[in-house]
């Protein structure tokens, strides 16, 4: 047990190591200068505008030697620095990101796993019930081709722009401060449904179309057949198969992970629900290099941690994980 | 095993909620942490007395320093902050705000005086050490008007409401800029600020002397109340209707277009192509003429060519560009008349009168096809390479790039009509769309061909125009003005002169502009396209009373921009009423 998570953990450590250099340099192939851009929008006399360039360029440590530059990077990242954001001067780039995750994570959280186990659940009741597999199941194929952000357009145009159900942008009305009321957790939600309502209905399309296709061939194994012939009934037989494609399901959600958060970021974007994608967006677009970081790091160790718990869930679900690690040690 | 798989699941989410905002908990939330910020009303803001605007705040609200006036979020300077005068550009007129009035008592003495009983919000009273303070901090070299010192002697005090402001060498055409482009900070809350702190501090929980308070903020919106102990209620019989102004931060088109539609927002200082169906289309939206252009003008789309290049160098080669561009096809296709095309001065409407018609009628250009053939021709650029394109005097190719930034969908589409118009008389110029840092970096360090700029806003002189095309010394960065690297001696002893020459003596301005105009012309820098909008579309439904061209109605710029509501946007918001409950 201790060997394989020892490795496993290993393993994360490294793959943190490489995606956030990774994630430092990128954005330093942008071309132009960030500094630059930011004083472009502001309309300064030129001998202001050099004075400037140059206190700034000193201030976000842009001066030294690109190699230090990294070192500096690492060494404020261990001690829980992400710097000052350079689109949202002169803001902290923690600050900024904390009061977009909360928003991000209420979408992500309940879309994976929400469109995770119904899409498992009703993909497995549908596989070889006729009339389902041949009504919804194409229904599922559509959805799941869908990109976020056209399924994302789709729903705010029919149901917040003509229909007038939901509101078309925001994390909550323009009319409310935030406070511990039903009118805010209210409007909270009814802001969250629409691009919840996107990512959960991509997802679940995926899932299920899976599932469907795995029952199928579990039903067509040998155990199943050596079940049914020995007369088990019809649900004994069904449970032992959905178990036993739930593995390559769980795999799966690992796999889908960074697709469903790039996902979650065109989602936000389109509903300008003031999560990470907003932020990315903009980050991108001002050459924010501290945000841009600052925004990968956390969907990285997200994505990570997801991961392990993945793995984990692995151990608990299939008894040959265990079995496999008790032989190893 | 399945209960275990559910169990699972539920672990999984508290674990990752409770990293997530557990982290998030100590941070100073000032509006959207769940319970971090105190309320302080009922926490809804009542529909007929609140303002929704939108198109003014271009990322969220971070910073409440007036002092840095690209950072702030937009607001902090007119609602909170005020001006010693505001600029009207509709009437070419000061209004003495702050000021009650301002004179020069000798060549290099200006004496302003201040209006009686003025006050900061926190109930303080606003003197003339308040102005001078504010004047001196230029004083550190990271404010961004630290250069007037290089021209600014001394500010003193005379009296509570007297300064005196003593100049080394009277630049008065900046001065008239400075005079309301200053806002004014309170000097018992300030003293003491570190030069950091003054130039890069965010400020929070700002103190001025304007109509509207802080009141909260997000991501996404930026919120002001009134004020009602300020002092323009009795001292200019001005009161603004609005309890509460909301202030959304742009998104993306498709949500702002929504939330006009839904009447989610009173007043939009968006660009949103199309307007002319809205405003015809029975939504109670309103635009300051009822029929094209539908929009004041504030500021001029110049075509910037890079005069260290060639062709560009040649000004044969610039004056054929300009003769061979259908400016009116971009102004009915491409923008369905809600822009103008440009005076060829490139002078904004709001300076007609130093436009001399005379050197226009001598020397300026329109779209002439024919007329820009003959010009290359005459220059020396003939087809020799074969294909349908000219080749230079000594047989060189021309092939040039046009620049805008991605995503900027209109000029996208204007510089396609650009390049088919140069193409027909033979100029093969390409478009492209980098990003704009991309397009910045060219741009200050010289090494694009061409591309489309509109950074020079409206106000108080054409100096600021003919100080963005003729500045010298020419840098290895180019960041604000002249981009195309022209150079001429003579022009820019011009400008200086004209910054030199009295606002009030506009006969002596006329003669400067004239004598730039012959030399513009001539040599035509820039080619001045179209002017841009003050794009303002007003929705009627809950607040009435917004400025238009109509006789009866206030005639200011109903725009809500940074540094436009001392332009006329904070009168805009002092004429607004309710509307009739229905």
């Amino acid at each position: 047990m201790r060997r394989y998570f020892g490795r496993k953990l290993l393993i994360y450590a490294l793959t943190f190591f490489v995606a956030v250099t990774v994630d430092w340099i990128i954005p330093r192939f942008m071309p132009g200068d960030p500094v630059q851009t930011m004083l472009a929008r502001a309309s300064l006399r030129p001998e202001a505008n050099q004075a400037l360039q140059a206190y700034y360029t000193d201030l976000f440590g842009l001066d030294v030697p690109v190699w230090q530059q990294y070192l500096n990077f690492w060494n404020a990242l261990l001690h829980g620095d992400l710097g000052i954001s350079i689109w949202q001067f002169p803001q902290p780039v923690t600050t900024v990101i904390m009061r977009a995750v909360p928003y991000t994570l209420a979408l992500l959280v309940p879309a994976i796993l929400l469109s995770w186990w119904a899409g498992n659940k009703f993909g497995a009741y549908a596989a070889r019930r006729k009339w389902l597999d041949n009504t919804v199941l194409p229904l599922g194929y559509v959805l799941t081709a869908t990109p976020y952000m056209w399924l994302g357009i789709l729903l705010a145009w029919s149901l917040a722009t003509v229909a007038g159900l939901f509101p078309v942008a925001g994390g909550y009305s323009f009319a409310l401060e935030p406070s511990w009321s039903p009118a805010f957790a209210g409007s909270l939600l009814r802001h969250w449904f629409l691009p919840f309502a996107s990512l959960f209905l991509v997802g679940f399309g995926g899932w299920a179309i899976g599932m469907r296709n795995l029952i199928i061939y579990e039903l067509e194994a040998d155990y199943s057949h050596y079940l049914e012939s020995l007369g088990a009934p019809r649900r004994l037989v069904r449970r032992y198969a959905f178990r036993n494609a739930l593995l390559p399901q769980l795999t799966g959600l690992a796999l889908q992970l960074g697709v469903i958060v790039a996902g979650a970021l065109v989602t936000e974007i389109v509903f300008s629900y003031p999560g990470l994608g907003y932020l990315v967006l903009q980050a991108i677009n001002n050459q924010d290099f501290f945000l841009i970081q600052g925004a990968f790091l956390f969907i990285i160790i997200g994505v990570l941690l997801a991961n392990f718990l993945v793995d984990v869930a692995y151990v608990l679900v299939d008894p040959r994980t265990r079995t496999g690690m008790r032989g190893g040690s | 095993m399945r209960n275990k798989l559910r169990l699972l699941i539920l672990l999984s989410v508290v674990s990752l909620l409770a990293a997530c905002t557990g982290g998030g908990s100590d941070e100073p939330s000032t509006g959207q942490g769940q319970g971090a910020a105190p309320a302080p009303a009922a926490g809804s803001y009542p529909r007929n007395e609140t303002l929704y605007i939108s198109g003014t705040q271009w990322g969220p609200p971070n910073s409440w320093n007036p002092i840095t006036d690209w950072q702030y979020a937009t607001g902090t300077e007119g609602l909170v902050y005020e001006n010693l005068f505001l600029f009207d550009p509709l009437k070419n007129e000061y209004k003495p705000w702050l000021a009650e009035s301002g004179d020069w008592t000798s060549k290099n003495v200006y004496e302003l005086k201040l209006r009686p009983n003025l006050t900061w919000s926190d109930g303080k009273p606003l003197t003339a050490a308040d102005v001078v303070f504010t004047f001196e901090l230029g004083k550190f070299e990271t404010v961004p008007y630290h250069n007037l010192w290089s021209w600014l002697e001394k500010a003193e005090a005379v009296d509570p409401q007297t300064v005196r402001f003593t100049f080394s060498e009277p630049l008065y055409q900046q001065w008239g800029n400075h005079l309301y482009n200053r806002p004014i900070v309170p000097k018992h809350l300030w003293e003491g600020r570190s030069e950091k702190d003054v130039a890069t501090g965010a400020n929070e929980k700002p103190v001025g002397s304007g109509p509207y308070l802080y009141q909260t903020h997000s991501q996404d919106r930026m919120v002001w109340v009134k004020n009602d102990k300020w002092w323009g209620k009795t001292a200019l019989n001005l009161d603004p209707k609005p309890r509460y102004i909301v202030d959304i931060v742009n998104s993306n088109n498709n949500a702002a277009l929504g939330l006009v539609l839904q009447g989610g927002i009173d007043l939009s200082n968006n660009f949103l192509p199309g307007i002319a169906t809205l405003v015809k289309g029975g939504y109670q939206v309103q635009t300051y003429f009822p029929d094209p252009p539908y929009m004041l003008s504030a500021n001029t789309a110049w075509l910037v060519m890079n005069t260290t290049k060639k062709p560009m160098s040649d000004p044969a080669f610039r004056k054929a560009l300009a003769y061979s561009i259908d400016v009116n096809k971009i102004v009915n296709g491409v923008y369905g008349q809600i822009v103008r095309p440009a005076n060829p001065t490139g002078l904004l409407p709001n300076w007609d009168q130093f436009v001399d018609k005379s050197v226009v009628d001598q020397l300026g250009f329109r779209y002439d096809p024919a007329q820009a053939k003959k010009l290359l021709a005459d220059a020396g650029y003939k087809n020799t390479g074969g294909d349908s394109f000219l080749e230079g005097p000594g047989g060189a190719r021309i092939e040039l790039d046009l620049i805008v930034p991605n995503g900027w969908t209109d000029w996208m589409e204007s510089i396609r009509v650009i390049s088919e118009s140069a193409r027909a008389v033979g100029i093969k110029v390409n478009t492209q769309f980098p990003e704009f840092q991309a397009l910045v970096d060219a741009r200050n360090k010289g090494s694009f061909d061409l591309l489309i700029n509109n950074e020079k806003q409206v106000s108080n002189s054409p100096w600021e125009y003919y100080d963005y095309m003729f500045r010298l010394p020419v840098q290895d960065t180019q960041s604000v003005a002249n981009f195309g690297r022209y150079e001429n001696k003579k022009a820019w002893d011009l400008v200086q002169q004209l910054d030199k020459t009295p606002v009030d003596n506009v006969a002596g301005m006329k003669k400067v502009a004239s004598q730039l105009q012959r030399i513009q012309l001539t040599d035509m820098p820039v080619i001045p396209l179209w002017y841009n909008g003050a794009w303002a579309q007003a929705n009627t439904s809950v607040w009435t009373g917004w400025p238009s061209a109509k006789q009866g109605d206030s005639h200011y710029a109903p725009v809500t921009w940074r540094n436009w509501l001392e332009l006329g946007g904070i009168l805009t918001l002092a004429e607004l009423k309710q509307a009739e409950a229905k």
